[in-house]
């Protein structure tokens, strides 16, 4: 109880503070007013289907979000070709496991879809890909993607837990624009559905346990990189709890992502 | 239970990490959070009225709080007496998946601090916890709840620190959500059926209103709010 009468000062003080802030804010405090002048522009809304068919005709998307929408796009791309092919190989997937992997592939196939159509003619043209991870040269690791159901699926955890924190290192950067925010954590969440699936068929638990990759290759640890952060917001967790680390999927940059997926493109 | 929900999750500052960048969060929230008109209702909540104020990133926190609060009560209740009927493996499922939930509530309950909202009583008499079908379909409903809620409040939030955070447990749910899903449906198309994800390939965003009205039947009392 001793420590939870030291929280409650600690919380007593952070409200002083902000009253003290608010009162600075009010006064018109130059630290503030950018904070300020941020929130009004996120408050402006954009409707989903001027997004979709107008926005880039006026020019209308800030370069900023049309950067992250293509660097989303080729990641859908990447996974939309990926499980097309796979769903195409005979003798490859068959009664469950076909549904499973046809359901993800429809998903993969929209979000392209969606994110075509928002970028209008600003969007990338589909890379070549290489599913060996052989860079181009189609002699890499996993040449038997689309002729053994294992390697097939530990490549698909591998594109799904990336795809998790890939959107998720870019919600923040989309705060400006309400509807695409929306649009990415929407696709996000079905990312991370696909995941927990993929992860379940192979045996393994539907979240990640600190940064362990568990049965995956070597080559995919830094897919789980830095996913033992036990550190969120004004809070640690200080026991050696899985729960902790499982309870929060953490974000990657883009160019981590890019450095992952780099082996796959051409 | 204040022991237990304090437990080893500590304020950075009492830690090995600096206060004084505790402190330098806790102002920079502050200053984006404490719009004209905003703290005084966070006052009035912090003194004991129930209201879940979405003007302010706080109102979503406690939002966010009273739901994870849900999620974690309900899960405790099946963990501490599961359904005789459960398949193998199954059970640990819902305990890792209840850690979690409890996870999630002591961080907004810690987080909060004394912005933090009294929420209304839980209320789980409604749901069979005898029956294995009826507390998976609970848990399918409170999960898939969850992610919609999370994807539709998203927008709301001003500071991008919290909504970092809300990105950091929305995922979590939906890995929830499919994996009763799987439990329920194994091996088929309902993980991320077409019940919940649309013909864009989007999950469900639910807006605050229709979550509260969801979720009101498991609360004794309604929620009073306000900025929706």
């Amino acid at each position: 109880m001793k420590s939870e009468n030291l929280m409650d000062a600690l919380d007593t003080e952070l409200a002083q503070s902000m009253l003290s802030r608010r009162a600075a804010i009010l006064r018109g405090a130059a630290a503030s007013s950018a904070v300020i002048a941020g929130l009004s522009m996120a408050s402006v809304p954009v409707g989903l289907a001027a997004l979709a068919t107008d926005a880039h005709a006026q020019g209308g998307l800030p370069s900023g979000i049309v950067d992250i929408l293509n660097f989303a796009l080729t990641l859908e791309f990447l996974e939309a070709e990926f499980y097309t092919k796979g769903v195409e190989s005979p003798s490859l997937l068959s009664g469950g496991a076909r549904e499973v992997a046809d359901q993800i592939r429809i998903h993969e196939v929209a979000h392209v879809a969606f994110l075509q159509s928002a970028l209008g003619s600003k969007a990338v043209t589909k890379p070549t890909f290489d599913f060996s991870g052989g860079k181009g040269r189609n002699n890499g690791p996993f040449g038997d993607a689309f002729t053994n159901p294992q390697t097939f699926w530990t490549l698909a955890q591998a594109f799904e837990d990336t795809g998790v924190r890939a959107y998720k290192g870019q919600a923040p950067n989309l705060m400006g624009n309400n509807d695409v925010l929306q649009a990415a954590l929407q696709i996000h969440s079905v990312e991370a559905r696909h995941a927990a699936q993929v992860r379940r068929m192979r045996q393994q638990k539907g979240w990640i346990t600190g940064d362990s990759r568990g049965d995956m290759p070597p080559a995919t640890q830094a897919i789980y990189e830095g996913d033992d952060n036990r550190f969120q917001f004004i809070l640690a967790q200080s026991d050696n709890a899985n729960s902790w680390t499982e309870a929060f999927d953490e974000p990657l940059t883009k160019a981590q992502v890019l450095a992952i997926v780099a082996p796959f493109l051409t | 239970m204040n022991e237990s929900e304090s437990g080893p999750l500590t304020r950075a500052g009492e830690g090995s990490l600096e206060r004084r960048s505790f402190l330098a969060r806790g102002l920079l929230g502050a200053a984006a959070l404490a719009l004209p008109g905003a703290l005084s209702g966070c006052v009035i909540a912090a003194a004991g009225r129930p209201k879940l104020d979405f003007h302010d990133d706080f109102g979503v926190l406690n939002y966010a709080y009273a739901l994870e609060t849900l999620e974690s009560k309900f899960y405790e209740r099946v963990i501490a007496s599961p359904p005789s009927d459960l398949k193998a493996g199954e059970l640990q499922v819902l305990t890792d998946i209840g850690a979690h939930e409890i996870q999630h509530r002591r961080f907004f309950k810690r987080a909060l601090g004394i912005l933090r909202v009294e929420i209304p009583q839980i209320n789980l008499s409604s749901i069979d916890f005898t029956s294995r079908a009826t507390v998976l379909a609970a848990a399918k409903s409170f999960e898939d709840t969850g992610v919609g809620a999370y994807n539709g409040v998203g927008r709301r939030v001003k500071l991008a620190e919290f909504l970092s955070i809300a990105g950091k447990i929305v995922s979590v749910e939906a890995r929830h959500a499919a994996a009763i899903r799987d439990l329920i449906d194994p091996m088929t198309r309902s993980f991320a059926g077409n019940d919940v994800v649309d013909a864009r390939g989007f999950d469900l965003a639910l807006s605050p209103g229709d979550v509260l009205e969801r979720v009101q039947p498991f609360f004794k009392t309604p929620f009073r709010v306000a900025g929706i």
